[in-house]
């Protein structure tokens, strides 16, 4: 075995099992950043011996090994003066023949560790990306548009208070899936959220993807797991390159998407749907397979844009949804219907996408247009779509 | 792990409140003392008497300095005290959530650090 070769092995399984062996090591003492620092120990001692002792057997299991090895060193050093006993659940199951997709429930509880309810709202997506996917805070706070130091802070402070507030590993029991799921659903959609907001540099969709995948893969049984991994999937699939112009989706040309995202995502909304249990992700995601279907038949059906769109607002009567479903109202009942929608919205005067949405169907409407497509502009702080605003207004 | 729920809620004497709430609330807090006790998760409970029986007490530049009333003169006011010892957090949440006055005021839910035990400081 050549160097090169033991340090991918090691990259590789770093890429695949961070977030299990995260979990399994955290649970015992809820100390994240313990479990980060003994696995980072590992981690090291793996790339130092590897190549030249060659890869175990069970990369996994003796990265486990040695990292439980470390976390029991220093428990023990006179610094910790704690009595945690660390009886692991799991201690009974040889790490020698660990396969690499074990602890299922062990990654599936980090999860909802990071979403709990006494976990700040805002440090829960970075949280997961931290400590399920193993990104260094540097990364997290310039997808965020966080200062470096603010992201540390953040993440340092849930993790200590998940350690001293007591908050378990454990997965919550199904009777308090109803409140305790939907945070963890928006946490992992807040990582596809933050990567289309900010930054394009430091895109975090493929992060989002390998969550919302990693999510649909524990729980395959939940609709609404399954609707957020088809929304990303779809989402992804049209997603405009870095620095490209913006193009509204019904616009773009269906052999700029990404056929195997959207075939993927089509079949994580089939199987939630055969579920029958409609949701919001589901939803969301089921609005979005409408406007991609034109890639196979050629055009929208907006007759079904509406009616999901009116479902949408049903279930989630978000800001965001209500302009959405104007607009579908529009698309159907012509403009006018549309901007008395819009009116009924009341969206606040600094919400861009009402002002871009009345824009475009006063203008469609043969109204005048001029000042709403100037506090369109105002509000928009991306580039592509400001200078596609600019050039709707001046038609 | 063991934890405190503060009792936090605003101070009603006993005729703006009126005989009946006060004895419903009493009712209440005996059931719930119970379930606690019952579960074997009650390590203390201590209902406090109205603020306006506290006497605060600073001797920060050395100097003993008592004066009549709360350490903050808030609309809402520590009304007891129960300490219980549960597994982690979600289950000091559901005790907290079952407090009678949850209703009509807030629990505040802080884990132990140390405690003093057969002469000496302990891991709580």
């Amino acid at each position: 075995m050549i160097d090169a070769d033991a340090r991918a092995v090691v990259a590789e399984v770093v890429a695949r099992s961070w977030g299990r062996l995260i979990a399994v090591l955290a649970a015992p003492t809820r100390d994240l950043a313990l479990a980060e620092d003994v696995l980072g120990d590992a981690v090291e001692r793996a790339l130092a011996t590897w190549p030249r002792d060659g890869v175990p057997m069970s990369p996994e299991g003796w990265l486990l090994t040695v990292a439980r090895r470390r976390r029991t060193d220093v428990l023990r050093s006179a610094a910790q003066r704690t009595s945690v006993p660390l009886d692991d659940a799991d201690a009974d199951t040889p790490a020698e023949d660990l396969p690499a997709d074990a602890f299922p429930d062990r990654l599936l509880a980090l999860l909802f560790v990071c979403a709990h309810p006494g976990v700040d709202p805002a440090a829960r997506t970075p949280l997961m990306l931290q400590t399920v996917l193993g990104l260094d805070a540097r990364r997290i706070a310039s997808a965020f548009a966080v200062p470096v130091p603010a992201m540390a802070q953040r993440l340092v402070r849930a993790k200590r208070r998940i350690r001293d507030a007591g908050i378990a590993f454990r997965v919550p029991d199904r009777a308090r899936w109803g409140e305790r799921l939907p945070a963890v659903l928006e946490a992992v959609y807040g990582a596809y959220a933050v990567g289309r907001e900010r930054g394009r540099d430091a895109d975090l969709r493929g992060e989002a993807l390998h969550l919302a995948r990693l999510l649909a893969e524990l729980l395959a049984d939940d609709p609404e797991v399954l609707g957020l991994a088809a929304l990303v999937h779809l989402a992804a699939a049209v997603d405009r390159p870095a620095g490209a112009a913006y193009v509204p989706l019904d616009e773009q040309d269906p052999a700029d998407w990404d056929g195997a995202l959207l075939a993927e995502g089509e079949a994580h909304l089939r199987r939630a749907a055969a579920l029958g249990r409609p949701g919001r992700f589901q939803l969301e995601a089921a609005l979005r397979s409408a406007h991609t279907a034109r890639a196979a038949t050629g055009s929208v059906d907006h007759e079904a844009v509406r009616r999901l769109s009116a479902a949408l607002v049903r279930v989630s009567p978000t800001l965001g949804a209500r302009v959405a479903h104007a607009v579908a109202v529009a698309r159907v009942d012509g403009p006018r219907a549309g901007l008395a929608l819009l009116d009924e919205v009341d969206a606040p005067p600094t919400f861009q996408p009402a002002a871009a949405a009345r824009a475009a169907l006063l203008a469609e409407a043969g109204l005048d247009a001029t000042d709403a497509f100037a506090s369109a502009i105002a509000l928009t702080d991306d580039p592509a779509v400001r200078a596609w605003l600019e050039r709707q207004a001046r038609r | 792990m063991r934890y405190t729920l503060f009792l936090h809620y605003p101070e009603m004497s006993e005729e703006q409140l009126g005989r009946e709430a006060l004895e419903a609330g009493m009712e209440a807090f005996r059931a719930y003392a119970e379930a606690l006790d019952e579960a074997g998760v009650l390590r203390s409970a201590e209902v406090l008497q109205p603020s306006t029986a506290s006497t605060t007490v600073t001797a920060r530049d050395g100097a003993l300095h008592v004066q009549d009333g709360p350490f903050a003169d808030t609309k809402d006011q520590i009304g007891g005290s129960f300490v219980i010892e549960v597994d982690g957090l979600d289950e000091a949440l559901d005790w907290a959530g079952r407090a009678p006055s949850a209703t009509w005021g807030a629990v505040e839910v802080r884990p132990a650090a140390v405690r003093f035990v057969d002469g000496s400081w302990r891991p709580a």
